[in-house]
């Protein structure tokens, strides 16, 4: 892989210009500038409906220097499909307007709800052909953009407009759908979680992403300020908190040779090397009103407990899996 | 210039034709009665007869969204579809043609479910009809592979930049193999050309429209109150200025094959005292049953609409002429409307006309029934009996209805 240096990319211009209508302590455009950061060149980019493509492209204007498509919600895959297959038909033919680039990287983002749930099939169907693109999925756990609704994304508890904690009801009753394992099933070369509050091991898995030949996958998990409720400053604090905790530990998985290895990251191998630093999940509920009613007005012992249950069980399955 | 007579059926003639065109994206998924198209076209693909890559998408709503990226990313772009495959894209017809992307599509007509249906009525691509794509009514296998070629012009034009749709019907003709006469492939080659680009303004100045690493432009933003409708005239405009661009094709493509065609094709309507209109193959055996009505001395005519979208008002006017009494024959129903969908446009077209017909509505051929030439000559009874009586009694008839 070829060398990423924070200096190196600091000095590069943003692909994605300040100015846009994204909320105050947005996740998401610190994620894409950091991903958009590790191109290699000649880029281009389709986005599916959501937040970020609402608040990047209010017409006269835009948010993106490079070439930009939205098309739908559901087919953002499909879409990457179709752009990545003009380019190798242009190449192959020496002919046609992207024919004279020798590289090319196409990314396709998409939020949690054009990933788990209404995009699942065109994002299956993309990695099974094996296009060379890499697909940033913007996780925060819900449709924000239509105002907070549950998705496949959101996690147990979790109070969203459509799983409201209420008199009876505590909030989302199911889990969140394990998109890694169902993306890494597809056997795609390369899948990694990413973190914006770790820059750096954000902008090499991305690189790595772009550099390897066929489908990749970065799962990046985005708080959401008012889906989470949280301050808007503390975004880098939660997301920090989202590894420290072990609910979304970053690793990377790659294929080798007929193996499916996987490799912790830093942040969370330092948390597999020493336990005791593991925090509990409760650090990271109780800073988050979407969480709020499993501790007021009275604790919900059986549901944090069942929610600490479910983080250890998934990061001791991640442990073997990392050989650790 | 040579051509070569060729045995084809519609997929296939719609398959050779876009293999002689050589897309660079054909992005599909098998559905009867269209199959045979992306089956001809893979194998095409296999043997290295086309530079075509072929993307065997997961479903047709990837397929056409696949299609999109590819014709922003300055390819040229092809799916096949029918019936279901096409209601699943609808979301998609509607943002490719806002998009302005020139997208050749094939529809081999079939019966909406439910119930389940294979065989051929237009409740399929009439339900398209407001998509904002041309869409081109093909008679038999010869129009269908004359179609294919045309197309790209059509779409591409700087004037135009809109989908063209070219619909056949499922198994009448995409099944039925007949005489094709073939361009060589360097003809058709020539004739469509390389795909151009307009110039629009970009946030950089001047950039082509499409997704250009060195000249960024973003494609498909929120678009509101402020310029949407703007964007929605476009598109009305760009459907008036192909009513132009089409004949214009049509004419050059006249040159080179031999063939053309005209939005209308009028048969025997010089003098004609009934007529029907319509799309499609049942036109073909309507035009026996004209000749055979003629022979017995009766004045009927026809009028075969090849283009729908855009309606070419002016000249379906003129080759309807004077005829007293016209029926409307299509195979599709609009549920609770005044009319299906042909009709209720020949009805508008001519209530600001001198001179209108008494004007019927007849549906046939629902689910793929046959169409026989005593059903027509049924008709045409019923329009002689309009004609007598100078009103149209009965708006709505269905033709081979079990009784």
């Amino acid at each position: 892989m070829s060398q990423i240096t924070l200096k190196d990319m600091a000095a590069k211009p943003d692909l994605l210009c300040p100015g846009a209508r994204l909320c105050a302590g947005c996740d998401e455009s610190i994620i894409v500038r950091m991903v958009l950061k590790a191109t290699r060149g000649p880029t281009i980019v389709t986005n599916a409906t959501g937040c970020l493509e609402v608040a990047t492209s209010i017409f006269p204007y835009t948010s993106w220097d490079l070439p930009w498509i939205h098309s739908a919600f559901e087919n953002t895959a499909a879409t990457a499909s179709g752009i990545e297959a003009a380019y190798k038909a242009m190449r192959k033919r020496g002919e046609g307007p992207l024919a004279k680039y020798p590289q090319l990287d196409v990314i396709a983002f998409a939020g949690d709800g054009g990933t788990y749930d209404i995009g699942l099939q065109a994002l299956s169907g993309a990695m099974e052909r094996g296009h060379d693109f890499t697909y940033v999925l913007l996780d925060n756990e819900a449709y924000m953009n239509t105002g907070i609704q549950r998705s496949g994304g959101t996690p147990f508890t979790a109070a969203t407009t459509t799983s409201p904690a209420g008199q009876v009801i505590p909030g989302k009753l199911e889990w969140k759908k394990p998109i890694d394992d169902i993306v890494i099933a597809h056997a795609i070369p390369f899948t990694a979680t990413i973190n914006a509050a770790w820059p750096l091991d954000v902008m090499k898995k991305a690189r790595k992403a772009f550099e390897i030949e066929g489908p990749a996958f970065l799962h990046a998990i985005t708080p959401c300020a008012r889906g989470w409720r949280y301050p808007p400053e503390k975004t880098i604090a939660v997301s920090r908190l989202v590894v420290q905790t072990c609910v979304l530990p970053l690793y990377e998985c790659r294929q080798e040779g007929g193996d499916v290895v996987y490799e912790l990251s830093a942040p969370s191998l330092a948390v597999a090397k020493r336990p005791e630093s593991k925090k509990p999940v409760e650090e990271y509920l109780q800073v988050q009103g979407r969480f709020r009613h499993l501790f007021r007005p009275e604790r919900r012992e059986d549901l944090l407990k069942a929610i600490q249950e479910g983080v250890d069980k998934r990061w001791s399955i991640l442990l073997k899996k990392a050989g650790l | 210039m040579k051509q070569k007579l060729m045995g084809l059926n519609g997929d296939e003639a719609a398959a050779y034709a876009t293999k002689q065109v050589d897309p660079d994206v054909v992005a599909a998924y098998p559905i009867t009665p269209q199959t045979i198209i992306v089956e001809r076209f893979s194998e095409y693909v296999a043997d290295g007869l086309v530079h075509s890559e072929f993307v065997p998408v997961e479903s047709e709503h990837s397929a056409l969204s696949s299609c999109v990226g590819a014709a922003a990313a300055g390819a040229r772009a092809y799916t096949a579809t029918a019936a279901n495959g096409l209601a699943l894209m609808w979301e998609m017809t509607y943002i490719t043609s806002g998009l302005r992307l020139p997208i050749v599509m094939s529809v081999a007509n079939r019966a909406l479910s439910a119930p389940l249906n294979i065989h051929n009525d237009h409740s399929d691509s009439m339900g398209a009809r407001d998509s904002g794509w041309i869409q081109i009514y093909c008679e038999n296998s010869q129009e269908v592979y004359d179609a294919h070629v045309e197309a790209w012009r059509i779409a591409e034009h700087e004037d135009v930049l809109l989908p063209v749709m070219i619909c056949f019907d499922g198994y009448t003709i995409s099944h039925t193999m007949e005489n094709v006469m073939t361009l060589p492939d360097e003809d058709v080659k020539g004739f469509v050309g390389k795909r151009k680009f307009i110039k629009v303004q970009g946030h950089l100045g001047e950039a082509e429209l499409r997704l250009d690493p060195g000249c960024p432009i973003s494609m498909g933003p929120v678009d509101l109150q402020d310029f949407y409708f703007e964007h929605k005239v476009h598109q009305m405009d760009a459907m008036e200025k192909a009513l132009k661009v089409i004949p214009a094709v049509d004419k050059e493509y006249g040159v080179l094959s031999g063939r053309k065609y005209g939005h209308v094709n009028p048969h025997r309507m010089d003098d004609a005292e009934v007529a029907i209109l319509g799309l499609g193959s049942v036109m073909g055996t309507a035009r026996e049953v004209v000749n055979e009505l003629r022979a017995e001395g009766i004045k009927a005519g026809m009028v075969k609409l090849r283009t729908f979208r855009p309606f070419p008002t002016d000249d379906l006017i003129k080759a309807i002429g004077d005829v007293p009494a016209l029926g409307v024959v299509e195979k599709d129903l609009s549920f609770g409307a005044a009319g299906s969908p042909l009709y209720e446009d020949v009805r508008a077209v001519f209530y600001d006309a001198g001179s209108k017909p008494l004007i019927a509505n007849y549906a046939h051929g629902l689910g793929g029934r046959d169409t026989s030439m005593a059903m027509i000559r049924g008709i045409y009874e019923d329009l002689l009996k309009i004609k007598k009586n100078g009103r149209v009694e009965k708006t709505m008839n269905y033709v081979g209805l079990r009784e």
